[in-house]
């Protein structure tokens, strides 16, 4: 007879014990970007919620971002990067097709030798990150995660495109997952539908580009109201099945944190769950913009720092984007 | 039940209303959604979503692009009631 294998063993519950946030420095105001796609300050603001995006400048990449909000995360959360067993990373603005962002980051903030991987779930990503790094902890594959958003954004902005591009911004938003000694994540519900996997995503492959010397860089582009429907109905379905899945009710939360796509989509969003008044709902895209997977822990971030009496409270996060994905989880908020 | 021309307009003014403010008298068939009503993208899609519910029809997303008065979208709605 063989010998018997050892498996992992974890800690029974976890929760987000820190986050940390990294924004573009540069207010791009809707005047800034109105003149290519013909538009107005009023335009902007009255379709989109949208002030000003943060940008990036030329020398700063998406990994600059994340190594920023990742040493707050880390060091809010009182650990040493050694500890981070497993480093994810989710992202569309990775420099190259490979290596990962997620093994640069390990390497810059100290957590070499820890397991390091992207995931590309677009504007779900940050919620994919927290339902891996939940598993792996009650696995016992890591005791600390470090799960990031982050994006460059404004490097697959077209300047005459009306779609989506005059929505997005750069930044990066990170938190460590650890052992609890209650439940803090409750179960995630996630999924995709590969059906609408045209909605939004880049306007051609990087191959056609790089056979038309003369062509342009793919950039983003949406269809903007097959994804608003999406976004509002199909996902407040989610967003109940998530509440459902924590075993809570609205009025149990303290917050509601969409992905920051547009304030429109928040607003109906918010409409639908019908939630009490004193959940507080995230409207970062006001002034940081769409930064896709970053989205969620900016404006969970931001929150905090505006109302630091939720701390401890209850949120629903929900992210959806390209793919067609989506995830969903209540938190216990750090 | 299925509903008459005349209350799928009538509905469809109230969902209009709700939506933008828009009078209710202001919303008849010959009214183009975007250059009469001035009604955008999306609240033409919260608009189309609300009629779905209202009167137990499908408007799939690439039928709204053809609907550009309240007329094409009273047609199609009486037209697609089972």
């Amino acid at each position: 007879m063989s010998a018997a294998l050892t498996p992992s063993v974890g800690s029974p519950f976890t929760r987000i014990l820190a986050l940390g946030a990294a924004r573009g420095e540069n207010a791009v105001t809707n005047d800034d970007i109105a003149g290519p796609i013909d538009s107005s300050d009023e335009w902007i603001r009255q379709r989109t919620g949208v002030i000003t995006r943060m940008r990036a400048g030329e020398g700063v990449e998406a990994v600059d971002l994340a190594e920023a909000a990742s040493r707050e995360a880390i060091e809010k959360a009182g650990i040493e990067p050694s500890q981070v067993g497993a480093v994810i990373v989710s992202t569309i603005s990775n420099t190259v097709q490979t290596p990962s962002l997620a093994a640069l980051l390990a390497e810059r903030v100290g957590a070499n030798p820890a397991a390091a991987y992207d995931v590309s779930a677009a504007c779900a990503g940050y919620t994919y990150g927290i339902a891996q790094a939940d598993a792996l902890v009650r696995a016992g594959l890591a005791q600390y995660v470090l799960v990031v958003g982050a994006e460059k954004l404004s490097d697959f902005a077209k300047p005459t495109d009306r779609t989506i591009s005059f929505l997005l911004g750069d930044g990066a938003g990170a938190a460590i997952v650890g052992p609890a000694d209650e439940p803090g994540i409750a179960a995630t519900v996630w999924g995709s539908d590969g059906s609408k996997w045209d909605a939004v995503g880049m306007d051609r492959p990087l191959k056609d580009a790089f056979a038309d010397p003369d062509g342009e860089f793919p950039t983003l582009r949406q269809e903007g109201q097959t994804v608003f429907r999406w976004a509002v109905w199909e996902m407040a379905k989610v967003a109940q099945k998530a509440l459902d899945a924590a075993g809570v009710r609205p009025e149990d939360l303290a917050a509601f944190i969409p992905h920051q796509a547009n304030m429109r989509i928040i607003d109906e969003f918010a409409k639908q769950l019908k939630l009490p008044e004193h959940v507080v709902v995230a409207r970062d895209i006001a002034t940081t913009g769409n930064t896709s997977a970053a989205s969620i822990p900016l404006a969970t971030h931001a929150l905090l720092a505006e109302h630091p009496e939720l701390s401890g409270g209850l949120a629903l996060q929900i992210g959806f984007g390209a793919g067609l994905v989506y995830g969903a989880q209540v938190v216990r908020l750090p | 039940m299925a509903f008459t021309s005349e209350e799928v307009l009538a509905g469809l003014a109230e969902l209009i209303n709700d939506e933008t403010g828009i009078a209710t008298d202001s919303v008849a068939l010959d009214k183009s959604f975007t250059d009469d009503l001035d009604i955008d993208s999306i609240s033409m899609m919260t608009i189309v979503v609300n009629a779905e519910e209202k009167f137990d029809v499908k408007i799939p997303d690439e039928e709204v692009k053809n609907l550009t008065t309240v007329g094409d979208a009273v047609t199609f709605i009486v037209n697609a009631q089972g």
